[in-house]
């Protein structure tokens, strides 16, 4: 079956949008064909940055014939009626169409067969429709044609477009078409310095084969191991190592056609600088990679380029070149790095405020004061000294004003803790620095040591609060503030460090800390703000816990019981209360419950009233009843007291003693007894069981 | 090429390394413009390429602009930054589809060879907010360093643009220290001469780099600046008013004199912000101010003849 090849040639496209392009490409095109009957046996795309390239092999020649059956009027039907048939469906007259037998009306069907095109027809038709509407986002008008109203817009010029198609063993047909005075053709450019002539391809094999020839390397996946591979040859030549870096990798494949890795070097003195520092100039700035002796796991004075050329000069010139603007760099970033030591971070304070941290939430200096006070209330709680606490908080933002994070953003925290150690501060106060940002996403760590777990805490639940309290919380998929994020912060801090933190508490005095900084902003229900932040923590737990494969009706089942504001206990009974369902014990257990609960809250909507109370022994008439009740009584209080130790297994295994008397009850025992009083007696005890399980959770929020 | 003395040379002189690139240019059909005679902080500024850039007409010029960035002055200290400099701007409408060729080959005539040098276009989309113009292009890499900006215009002074203008903005003096060889700006070999003969940039700009920085950060006159601005948003106000032919919104007749209030009112605000007496929030507004003259101008002048109104 015939193959397709096309590729689109246009000027530099830039290099984050060349995956998603390319992927698209595919998508866009096999779904057309798929809508067209056109089932192909495979596709793939590639990217370069002056082209996007598509084959998709083993498409059928021709699209499969159709036949359909259309209803028309009834038997003597007006003849505008008729007309409109023969009209809609292209019979010449009645005499083509059947007669369709029906009790209400015999009518008239016509049999349309709709012979299917040549794909190579389709292909003509759908391909400048996918062009025209590629999804770039963001794409431009150009040169004279862009005076038109609907000139073609691309990512960047668009300069000619390859599209074949035809069978393995014989010569493709071009697939004609043209885009604004584009035409499909089968003509490419290789290299643009180093085989910049017009090549002319068949089909991909050859596509792919004629290009390398060219001097480009089609497989952005290609390009990446080659660099890769060449730099840490590069690197080993010299006993180095090479500081892989995916991300920087793929920038980089989409930068070049034709890699050629080189290596230069800089000043040994640069070394002096932080590491993070080097890299984060090295790397953002000039995309070249950086080099560590494996010895020290330090930068060495090296550094690897990607060139898109094989020089004559073997790269002597290119190397020279990036070197001098690394080297300026580095003595931007040197210069950046020592002016910052001269200014010890208290000193920094004072600019912050002039700094609003958001409009209704008051300056940074207002912020970095709640922080610290909040910081200082939960330093006992997680084991922290208040001392070191608050000065670490006092201190943790002041690097947001220094020259080397002005610069380089992502280094805020690290050169805090830095520039604190500098100055002589606490090892803990300043790793509080760089940690309390932490954990940034479900995969980053999570602080241990305790100073900055307060200070991380702090910082996290006063953004919540703050933002809570000004009514901008997340909905749907906005969430500007990132305060999903925060609020899975504090949970994997509390939970990952095993911590008692009573949230609605904490939350109450952020509150507190709220007003005292003189925030003007009147506050929306301050009351009732702490509990709808413990209801946001059980959402981001719930979403927690499914991720990682657990239930989440169990955290809705522990969350109903009320007054849990304890994460880690929340945690810990979700734990238990999952283990117990596992077991035998804890499926007929939830079974029984579920069945009492559904028989009282039918015989209650019955009744209209609900069966509170204590059951009165003297009305039981079956053994049975009395079984029950003694359980009951049992379970209730070992439970209660292995709750009170917070010792959730215990109180599970309590709760599995009451699964013999609740299925003996439910085997004898007919609940609706003729005799009212026996009747309601017997509904009390079931509210009993129902009252017991809520030691531990709400049975009826399980699932299952 | 080899027709020229050694010190016409563009890897030798500062002034040949212009020429040069003039040259090219012209060869290409451009008309050589001098630099507008008024300050402004970068070459898009000139009516040859904000004005030209609007309207159906075809337009290819290139010249050299003095450009003015207050903040960037460095007292002279500094080996690369400058609060005065000149771009060399090129701008052609409609953009030709060998706009990239010609940018290359225009770095070969400044001696940049592309089969050592590595040479890239990487993404940049530019914006103006001052202007209210925007375009998609690519800063220009040279071994690493970026040496030009390369921008398909899509829309000026809040104006569509149709056609779409290249514009090519050469930063010269970094280029020139690529091509001569040396890390101090000051140390470029302006007239291509030696020994007693040599003149210098540091000999033609380092004292004016010097008292521009005082000026600029410690003395400029805030309370003339503040109502500069005021005066000439309002005479570019005045002149776009007056401007309409009979007062019908057909035909202006003097959008020109109106945009060079723009200009002035752009560049008074950057030495205020240069001078740090415009707050954050005051900052803004002032950009919205000069963006709401460069739109007015840009509304005018394509009711002008050059504009393609006749």
């Amino acid at each position: 079956m015939p193959d397709l090849l096309l590729e689109l040639f246009s000027e530099e496209i830039p290099a984050r949008m060349q995956a998603k392009a390319a992927d698209d490409l595919r998508r866009l095109v096999t779904d057309k064909l798929v809508a067209e009957g056109l089932v192909y046996e495979g596709a793939k795309a590639f990217a370069t940055p002056r082209r996007l390239a598509l084959t998709v092999h083993g498409i059928p020649a021709r699209q499969p014939d159709l036949k359909t059956e259309r209803k028309g009027p009834k038997i003597g039907a007006p003849d505008a009626a008729v007309q409109g048939f023969l009209k809609a469906t292209g019979l010449k007259s009645l005499d083509e169409a059947t007669i369709q037998k029906d009790p209400k009306g015999d009518f008239y069907v016509a049999l349309i067969e709709k012979s299917g095109r040549d794909a190579i027809d389709v292909l003509a038709e759908i391909l400048p429709v996918i062009v025209r509407t590629f999804p770039w986002p963001k794409s431009m008008r150009w040169g004279e044609r862009s005076a038109r109203s609907g000139a073609l817009t691309w990512v960047r010029p668009l300069h000619s477009i390859i599209a074949t198609f035809g069978p393995e063993t014989e010569e493709p047909d071009v697939v004609k078409f043209s885009i604004d005075g584009i035409e499909a053709g089968q003509t490419t450019f290789g290299h643009r310095f180093m085989a910049p002539a017009a090549i002319s391809v068949r089909r991909f094999e050859d596509y792919e084969a004629k290009l390398k020839a060219a001097k480009v390397v089609l497989d952005p996946q290609a390009r990446k191991d080659i660099i890769l591979e060449d730099a840490k040859e590069l690197a080993f030549a010299q006993s180095f190592e090479l500081v892989e870096d995916q991300v920087l990798a793929d920038e980089v494949a989409g930068l070049v056609e034709w890699p050629v890795a080189l290596m230069g070097s800089f000043e040994a003195e640069y070394l002096s600088i932080p590491d993070e520092v080097i890299r984060a100039t090295i790397r953002n700035n000039q995309k070249c990679f950086v080099v560590r002796d494996p010895k020290t796991g330090k930068l060495t004075n090296k550094f690897i380029l990607t060139a898109n050329i094989e020089a004559t000069d073997g790269g002597k010139t290119i190397i020279g070149g990036n070197e001098r603007v690394i080297r300026a760099r580095l003595s931007d970033a040197k210069f950046f790095y020592e002016t910052d030591l001269k200014t010890k971070l208290e000193a920094r304070l004072p600019k912050f405020e002039q700094i609003v941290f958001h409009e209704k939430l008051g300056t940074q200096a207002a912020r970095i004061k709640r922080i610290e006070r909040l910081a200082a209330e939960i330093a006992p709680l997680v084991g922290a000294d208040v001392g070191k606490a608050t000065r670490a908080a006092h201190l943790a933002k002041a690097d947001l004003l220094t020259e080397v994070v002005g610069e380089f953003p992502e280094l805020q925290g690290l050169m805090g803790k830095y520039y604190a150690l500098a100055q002589g501060e606490d090892g803990s106060v300043a790793a509080a620095s760089e940690e309390h940002y932490k954990p940034q996403g479900p995969a980053d760590r999570v602080p241990t040591d305790p100073v900055s777990v307060a200070v991380a805490l702090a910082d996290k639940i006063d953004t919540l609060v703050g933002f809570w309290a000004i009514d901008e919380k997340p909905t749907g998929s906005k969430d500007p503030y990132a305060l999903r994020r925060a609020a899975l912060g504090v949970i994997r801090l509390i939970v990952e460090n095993t911590l008692r933190l009573p949230i609605l508490h904490v939350a109450k005095s952020a509150i507190d800390g709220l007003r005292e900084t003189g925030t003007k902003q009147a506050l929306i229900d301050s009351d009732k703000l702490p509990a709808d932040l413990l209801a946001f923590f059980a959402d981001r737990l719930k979403v927690q816990l499914r991720e990682q494969g657990a239930r989440h009706d169990l955290v809705d089942a522990v969350f109903s019981l009320g007054g849990q504001d304890d994460l880690l206990l929340v945690v810990r009974r979700v734990e238990a209360l999952g283990k117990f369902l596992d077991t035998d014990d804890g499926k007929n257990l939830l079974a029984g419950t579920k069945r009492a609960s559904n028989i009282l809250s039918i015989e209650e909507k019955k009744d209209k009233r609900t069966f509170d109370g204590a059951p009165d022994a003297g009305l039981y008439k079956v053994p049975e009843e009395k079984a029950l009740a003694t359980a009951i009584d049992q379970v209730k209080r070992e439970a209660a007291a292995a709750v009170q130790k917070e010792d959730f297994a215990t109180a599970m295994s309590a709760m599995a003693k009451l699964r013999p008397a609740v299925d003996a009850f439910f085997d004898k025992v007919k609940v609706n007894d003729d005799e009212p009083k026996v009747r309601e007696n017997r509904l009390k005890l079931l509210n009993e069981i129902r009252a017991a399980t809520r030691a531990v959770a709400d049975f009826s929020k399980i699932e299952g | 090429m080899d027709a020229l003395p050694d010190h016409m040379r563009p890897e030798r002189s500062f002034q040949g390394f212009i020429l040069a690139l003039q040259r090219f240019w012209a060869e290409q059909g451009c008309v050589i413009l001098q630099p507008y005679d008024m300050e402004m902080g970068a070459g898009t500024f000139h009516p040859a390429t904000t004005l030209r850039a609007l309207g159906p007409k075809r337009w290819n010029a290139a010249y050299v602009q003095p450009s003015r960035r207050p903040k960037d002055g460095r007292y002279g200290e500094n080996p690369n930054r400058l609060q005065h400099y000149y771009q060399f701007q090129v701008i052609m409408k409609p953009s030709p589809p060998n706009l990239q060729d010609l940018y290359l080959k225009s770095l070969a005539a400044i001696g940049i060879d592309s089969s050592v040098h590595d040479i890239r276009f990487v993404e940049d989309d530019w914006e103006s907010p001052t202007l209210g113009a925007w375009g998609l292009g690519w800063e220009c890499w040279c071994d690493g360093m970026e040496v030009s900006q390369f921008t398909y215009f899509q829309q000026v002074a809040g104006v569509e643009c149709a056609p779409v203008a290249g514009e090519l903005t050469y930063g010269l003096e970094r280029l020139a220290m690529y091509v001569q060889g040396v890390d101090r700006v000051y140390d470029l070999n302006f007239n291509g001469r030696d020994g007693a003969d040599k003149v210098t940039y540091g000999d033609v700009f380092l004292q004016a780099e010097q008292e521009y920085s005082r000026h600029n950060f410690e003395h400029s006159d805030s309370d003339m600046l503040f109502k500069q601005f005021v005066m000439a948003e309002e005479a570019c106000k005045k002149y776009l008013d007056a401007g309409w032919r009979d007062g019908q919104r057909e035909a202006h007749l003097m959008a020109l004199p109106a945009y060079d209030q723009c200009i002035k009112a752009s560049h008074v605000f950057n030495l205020l912000d240069a001078r740090g007496v415009i707050s954050v929030t005051e900052r803004q507004s002032y950009i919205m101010r000069v963006r709401e003259l460069a739109k007015a101008c840009g509304e005018a002048w394509v009711h002008t003849e050059a504009g393609g109104a006749a």
